[in-house]
């Protein structure tokens, strides 16, 4: 038999990869700043948008200005990312967009509403019921130290998975299933975020929430969140809600 | 030209047109909502329209060619009608996008001249015997009108017996027999066994594709959402006009349906099976349990107050749906349980194959389980028979999504009217409750309409005291609306508030409440429930009932028999500022049902304008010249105004008298055909009468000038 030969590598071959390398490495830049920009200057204008519109809701917010962190965690996390293809250039604007399977992005106005009231901390655990898209998990985990999210559509679940793998979530955990009895593995948990619809509010996501801990319902169907529940747990361990409209309307006029 | 016109052919394809038009109604209710059948209307209405111009355009040459066109539009209308169906259900039209997503505009648009097309078929065929046949126009229109009064009544029947895409398939079958029809009254002899051929192979095409077919429901309907949880499939579906019932279970995530549940409930409800119908509004089927104390949850509802103030031993139910009131009346223990159930198709389910699953509830001895309507069954019942009940429940009957985003804002309900109200009242003994269940939304809309209706139905039973007899508390997704025909007394008022207490639920309403104790858990920005109770109750020093309605946003006036649109919340005073939130999502508080009205009323306006009146305008310039066969400008406008008045008069009357016969028939997809088919039937006999009388008119005035 004839024995094979190895050639080795011809010296200059090394230095050639390493400039092909350099040259991908140039080219992709070069090709993926620009497009980067462009996401980050409709991000910044959506910013805008939304310091607006909470502005003008101000008063029934009852905050003045959304916190600091929370506008930029939304402005760090790349929303055109969590969105399907054929809706990408509509990403960055003021409504809800369809994601498939009958669920659908959140108005980013929502999140960073939903996110504020939250009022999160950089060391808080956060439980997620509903990954969806996976945006909401997005910009929690940019603000605190874990998040644990549950989506009960196995396909939404996975697509979520590669995406914070791909873009380099790593205090995102998840898991596809049933959401009703959280996830009492990380509990207790220092806000939970429901945003799967349920007919009622499963009492296990109640006892893993922390006493001063925040829950946060979205409440209406895919394209038009009605209204926002707020749950609070006391220290003493008793529940306040506040039903939270986030628009500038007043139903009654006149005195009363 | 024959000397006989296709009357056996144009009887039957009118009867198949009519059928189809409430086919569609059926379909687009079951993969959209509801309020399409608005739509359907005028599609159809459009599509007759177009044909006349279509046929007054082509007159010479269609009547040249009568025996191939006529049957030609006859074919293509038993084709179109299937395949625009088929097309429509790839169109991703989705209405609550429609505000800010332009795409859903031009989506509602194709979908209106797609269905236009077998109406434009069918309607040119039938124009185009009237044109051929001048002098038999009596005849004619009778037997159009007879056939259509006959087919709209038929559809009903079948929808009975068989799904709807099996009777789209008939209905498309039956138009390809009456092509053939055609082809032997025109006597085509050229080919004629070929073309016969022809036809018999595409309705066996028809048969083949729809055979198969299943309807693409809305990914956004409850249904489709759930189907797509790993676990559920359909286990069960049944379909009658009154809608298509399906049966999901879920095996690896339970449904633990329970809307209204106190954040104190620790009990999770037993295994459940949903129950939809037209592919939401879902209501729960639950397995019967071992121990009845497994159905506590249902003790931690709104709903549930009534139990807490006295004993119930007689109760009435108003919709059974899945059973879900029966377990909770069980709970505790009702003696007397009468229920009245709109869809016989659910009793059916209930008493059928899942009697063994849910315990045989409508079975057992003390329930007493009746088919129809509540308002009909209640007027039965002997005078003698009268104030019986200690309770008249009447539970949350419609999806919340659904009923928050408008979506039935423009469906009738005599359920919730003043009259209603009051014949309720009328049925229960003199410490006897109407509990009415609504849900709470933000702004609070539905329980304050509900609350102002019991005020009105208080005051017209003479009742001079309505604080007295009244009661409202809620949690923060449901309220529940006591009416009590006797004043409340301590006892009650007290274990309201243990009641309360215990599950989380605020106070909005009792007689003798104090301002600070409402909006104290479930809490909204201002005690809006408790303001409202006090203002439609007089009890306000700062607005009277009537001012707080009118300033109000919502439209919060007690729906009556006159007005029966419970649902209708919107004023229109107030668009312009919805519009002007619509960044923070304050197009959400817009119903949805007026805005793809309006956009089916525009869409409508415009194509009646480009594909009718435009073409006849053309036309009309082009011929002016020819001054032997136009009319002048005045004799036009005269002709267009009456035809125009005809029509619309017409159209409003027909319109009307569905809406009104609702109350008598319980559901539109009676109402519609009933009313359709008298307006046809009798219009018809009033043609054939017409042309009679003529003909025995011109007679007579024949003889007295020969005389």
């Amino acid at each position: 038999m004839k024995p094979t030969t190895y050639y080795p590598l011809p010296s200059f071959k090394a230095p050639f990869f390493l400039f092909l390398a350099f040259s991908l490495c140039i080219t992709h830049q070069a090709f993926a700043s620009p497009m980067e920009d462009y996401y980050m200057q409709k991000r910044q204008h959506m910013i805008r948008l939304i310091e607006q519109d909470v502005h003008e809701t101000s008063q029934y917010l009852d905050t003045e200005a959304l916190d600091e962190k929370v506008l930029k965690a939304i402005s760090t996390v790349p929303r055109h990312k969590f969105v399907r293809p054929d809706t990408i250039e509509d990403a960055y604007k003021n409504h809800p967009l369809p994601i498939g399977y009958g669920q659908t992005i959140s108005q980013p106005y929502i999140v960073a509403i939903m996110t504020d009231l939250l009022k999160l901390s950089t060391d808080d655990k956060v439980l997620e019921v509903g990954t969806g898209s996976g945006y909401q998990a997005a910009v929690l985990s940019e603000l605190v130290k874990q998040v644990y999210s549950i989506e009960i559509i196995t396909p939404l679940g996975e697509q979520a998975k590669s995406r914070f793998k791909t873009i380099g979530y790593k205090n995102i955990t998840t898991k596809i299933g049933d959401g009703y009895y959280g996830w009492l593995e990380h509990a207790p948990y220092d806000a939970i975020i429901v945003t799967a619809a349920a007919s009622h509010i499963p009492h296990a996501l109640i006892e893993q929430l922390k006493a001063g801990g925040r829950m946060m319902i979205p409440v209406g169907s895919n394209f038009m969140t009605q209204q926002l529940l707020l749950i609070t747990k006391t220290i003493d361990g008793e529940l306040q809600t506040q039903q939270i409209l986030p628009v500038r309307f007043v139903p009654l006029t006149g005195e009363h | 030209m024959l000397l006989k016109p296709p009357l056996l052919s144009l009887g039957l394809i009118s009867a198949t047109a009519l059928a189809y038009e409430i086919l569609l109604m059926r379909l687009f209710s079951i993969i959209q909502w509801h309020h399409f059948a608005y739509m359907i209307i005028s599609l159809a209405l459009l599509g007759y329209g177009i044909s006349g111009t279509l046929v007054s355009l082509l007159q010479e040459f269609l009547k040249r060619k009568f025996h191939i066109a006529y049957p030609l539009f006859l074919f293509f209308f038993s084709v179109s009608s299937v395949a625009c169906f088929l097309l429509a259900q790839i169109i991703p039209f989705n209405p609550e996008a429609i505000i800010w997503d332009s795409k859903q505009f031009w989506h509602l648009l194709s979908l209106f001249l797609l269905f236009s097309i077998p109406f434009l078929l069918v309607a040119s065929a039938i124009c185009l015997v009237f044109l051929s046949y001048p002098g038999q126009i009596g005849k004619i229109y009778a037997v159009d009108l007879l056939g259509a009064g006959i087919g709209s009544i038929s559809i009903i029947i079948l929808l009975y017996y068989l799904f709807p895409i099996s009777a789209l398939m008939i209905i498309s079958l039956i138009g390809l027999v009456a092509t053939l029809i055609a082809l032997h009254e025109t006597q085509i002899k050229h080919k004629e066994k070929t073309v016969s051929f022809f036809i018999i192979l595409t309705g066996a095409l028809v048969f083949l594709i729809l055979q198969n077919q299943i309807l693409n429901i809305s990914p956004y309907k409850d249904e489709a959402k759930i189907l797509n949880i790993s676990g559920t499939k359909i286990i069960e579906q049944q379909s009658s006009p009154l809608g298509l019932l399906s049966i999901i279970e879920s095996k690896k995530i339970p449904f633990r349906h329970a809307p209204g549940l106190s954040l104190y409930n620790t009990k999770e409800p037993p295994e459940q099976l949903g129950l939809f119908t037209d592919a939401s509004n879902m209501t729960a089927i639950t397995r019967f349990p071992d121990n009845l104390e497994q159905l506590s949850y249902l003790d931690q509802l709104t709903s549930a107050l009534p139990y807490h103030l006295k004993e119930i031993n007689t109760l009435l139910i108003v919709g059974a749906g899945g059973g879900s009131d029966i377990l909770q009346a069980m709970f505790h223990n009702t003696s007397h349980i009468d229920t009245v159930e709109l869809n016989p198709q659910i009793i059916e389910i209930l008493s059928g194959p899942f009697a063994d699953y849910s315990g045989n509830i409508f079975l057992q001895d003390n329930v007493h389980v009746y088919s129809g309507d509540i308002r009909e069954f209640l007027s039965r019942t002997p005078h003698n028979e009268k104030e019986q009940y200690d309770l008249i429940q009447i539970s949350l009957m419609d999806s919340f999504n659904a009923s928050a985003s408008g979506l039935y804002a423009l469906n009738e309900s005599y359920l919730y009217t003043v009259e209603a109200l009051q014949l309720y009242l009328e049925h229960l003994n003199q410490d006897g409750y109407l509990a009415i269940s609504r849900w709470v939304k933000t702004p609070p809309r539905d329980t304050i309409k509900m609350f102002a209706t019991a005020v009105s139905a208080l005051s017209n039973t003479l009742i001079t005291e309505p604080a007295k007899h009244l009661m409202l508390i809620r949690g923060w997704q449901t309220s529940t609306i006591l009416v009590k025909k006797s004043p409340f007394n301590s006892s009650e008022v007290h274990q309201l508030k243990q009641f309360c207490q215990t599950r989380g639920f605020d106070v909005a309403w009792y007689p003798g409440i104090k301002s600070d104790e409402a909006n104290q858990l479930n809490r909204f920005r201002e005690a809006y429930f408790y303001q409202a109770a006090s203002a439609l109750l007089n009890q306000s020093k700062k607005q009277t009932p009537y001012q707080f309605i009118n300033n109000y946003k919502y439209y919060i006036s007690p729906a009556s028999d006159d007005k029966p649109f419970f649902h209708h919340f919107f004023k229109w005073s107030v668009l312009s500022e919805l519009i002007s939130l619509h960044k923070q999502g304050g197009l959400a508080l817009v119903e949805m049902g007026h805005i793809v009205l309006l956009a089916t009323l525009i869409l409508a306006v415009i194509s009646s304008i480009i594909l009718i009146l435009l073409p006849l305008l053309i036309f009309h310039l082009r011929s002016k010249s020819n001054t032997r066969f136009s009319l002048s400008t005045i004799g036009h406008l005269k002709l267009f105004s009456y035809f125009f008045s005809i029509g619309l008069a017409f159209l409003f009357i027909e319109i009307a008298m569905m809406q009104k016969f609702i109350l008598f028939l319980h559901h539109p997809i009676y109402a519609i055909p009933v009313v359709l088919s008298a307006f046809m039937i009798f219009a018809g006999l009033g043609s054939a009468l017409t042309s009679h009388i003529l003909s025995q008119w011109s007679r007579r005035q024949l003889l007295i000038s020969r005389t």
